[in-house]
């Protein structure tokens, strides 16, 4: 079972990232869920969501203790979270970040989300939909297919520009 | 279709097949996103019941009643307090005989304000006369409400359902879900004492103490006669659909020493704690109770049992503990867990199995045990 744990903060996606992230795992044929911690959410306050992918049903229903792969979609969330608890030693961890980036003496996947939502337009009620850009990088790191990406895209999303950022973000992440 | 949905819309999703003539409800955490996307789907067109905007739960139940006893399909959801609310009104549609289907969100009752899992709230309206059965999946959310409807709506049965699902544990998890064209496996609304202007009758007068006991017999008459209902229905949905459906869900029990029963999703937590303790030499099973009315019959004769409940009676103990050891005549291990949303692991369960001390009541997390 390979087990993602996504850090963001309200209204930037993380939901609906990790519910892509489910999808696509089920375009490429495995199982999957996605779910987020509900506590009191509102925008702008950190928010965590798990996604288990599997090649049989996933029957635990209980938090993410060990991640495999931790995702940061806001690095200012790594001011205030200890954004490397439990990751596992092999474990990897990419962030939205224009720069190359070390968290927790771990080298981290970096690629600018925020600057490839803003170049194809992806803005909703002033923020940068960062959510199906970071599903492209994860495609490049092998977590999903690129082509079960984009078609779960296009499931959830009608908007074009979804498409070009998850493309941007598969060409341009540094692994 | 295979698709990837979210408890509660699984929920919405079969709903919206079964074609409700009239759905009444009000928004309440973590039920909302069910009323809301059946709203969005009567704005859209998609289905054409009449979407009673209520102003309380109460009054979304008394409006159920009011169109059942008209003659259409009827559907609302809730959760908790919305459903504590119902309480009368709940005991009102079961005793009118009218097969109402409603989802409820298993939610913790406060105070302290609580959003999260518990269930508490449809445990306390186990002796209404509604049928109970709870669920532990998103695809086993959306096929089990459509096998409602059939079985509520059964002539042998007319009896309401309640289906209840974990709060966000599983309505809002996204999971898988292959949706079905139903055809005719839910067949044309029937009721025989629907309002007819031209067979006019009396409703809800008065039955005096010489016959006021044969509509409470009648009633638990119907709830035994709902068995046989339900396992054709289940036995229908896997011949039509594939899927396989039992009054319980057993995993590992037959050659068992040690049995853990639970409700909802822990029994699937507690299928994984399973394979840990078999892992270790331990041989025990998980036995997930879905049909909770009527009750199902067990096959637990000489296993020990541990028995999580996510409820309580105050001064009593677990309320699931308790039937079982009412029914069975036997001792179980009555672990108290999950309460409000508190986390439970697979790894908490399988504790709660290796430090099984049969006979006594065990609260996870609580320092000063009794």
């Amino acid at each position: 079972m390979y087990e993602i744990r996504i850090h963001s903060r309200g209204g930037q996606g993380g939901v609906t990232a990790a519910r892509l992230l489910a999808l696509a795992a089920f375009r490429d044929g495995k199982y999957a869920t996605a779910f987020p911690f509900y506590g009191a959410e509102r925008r702008g306050a950190p928010v965590v969501s798990f996604v288990r992918i599997d090649d049989r049903q996933i029957r635990v229903y209980s938090m993410i203790e060990k991640p495999d792969l931790v995702i940061v979609l806001d690095s200012s969330v790594m001011e205030t979270v200890d954004v490397m608890h439990g990751l596992k030693p092999d474990g990897k961890i990419i962030v939205n970040s224009a720069y190359p980036l070390e968290v927790g003496g771990k080298k981290a996947s970096t690629v600018d989300l925020t600057g490839i939502a803003l170049n194809v337009g992806l803005v909703v009620a002033g923020s940068p939909v960062l959510n199906t850009a970071v599903i492209g990088a994860l495609a490049k790191m092998g977590t999903i297919s690129f082509e079960s990406a984009k078609q779960a895209i296009k499931e959830m999303f009608s908007d074009e520009r979804n498409i070009s950022a998850a493309s941007l973000a598969f060409s341009e992440v540094n692994i | 279709m295979l698709t990837g949905s979210t408890g509660n819309k699984a929920v919405a999703e079969a709903v919206s097949q079964a074609e409700p003539g009239v759905i009444a409800a009000y928004p309440i955490t973590p039920q909302t996103e069910i009323v809301e996307q059946i709203a969005t789907y009567v704005a859209e067109g998609k289905i054409g019941c009449e979407y009673i905007m209520v102003e309380s739960e109460h009054s979304a139940m008394a409006a159920c009643i009011g169109a059942s006893v008209s003659g259409v399909r009827t559907f609302t959801a809730t959760s908790s307090h919305g459903l504590l609310y119902m309480h009368e009104m709940l005991n009102w549609a079961a005793g009118a005989r009218l097969p109402i289907v409603m989802a409820n969100v298993n939610r913790a009752p406060g105070p302290g304000w609580n959003i999260w899992a518990e269930h508490t709230d449809s445990l306390q309206e186990r002796d209404t006369g509604w049928l109970q059965v709870y669920v532990s999946t998103v695809q086993e959310a959306y096929d089990t409400t459509l096998m409602a409807f059939r079985i509520a709506e059964h002539a042998d049965v007319l009896l309401p359902v309640m289906i209840n699902l974990d709060g966000f544990l599983l309505s809002h998890i996204f999971q898988s879900l292959e949706t079905v064209h139903i055809e005719d496996y839910i067949p044309p609304f029937s009721l025989p004492h629907m309002i007819d202007t031209k067979a006019p009758l009396g409703y809800g007068t008065l039955t005096g103490p010489e016959t006021h006991f044969k509509f409470r017999w009648a009633i638990e008459r119907s709830m035994r006669a709902a068995r046989p209902v339900i396992d054709d229905a289940q036995i229908e949905f896997k011949k039509r659909f594939g899927r396989e459906y039992g009054k319980v869900d057993e995993y590992l029990c037959d050659d068992a020493d040690v049995i853990v029963i639970s409700l909802g999703t822990l029994g699937k937590e507690a299928e994984v704690a399973v394979d840990l303790l078999r892992s270790e030499g331990i041989k025990a099973g998980s036995l997930r109770v879905r049909w909770l009315r009527p009750f199902p019959s067990l096959n637990i004769s000489g296993k020990e049992l541990v028995v999580i409940d996510r409820d309580y009676s105050f001064g009593f103990g677990g309320i699931l503990a308790n039937e079982i050891k009412a029914k069975y005549k036997t001792d179980v291990f009555s672990v108290i867990a999950g309460i409000g949303g508190q986390e439970v692991t697979f790894g908490d369960i399988a504790s709660f199995v290796r430090d099984r001390r049969l006979g006594t009541e065990y609260w996870f997390g609580v320092k000063a045990n009794v």
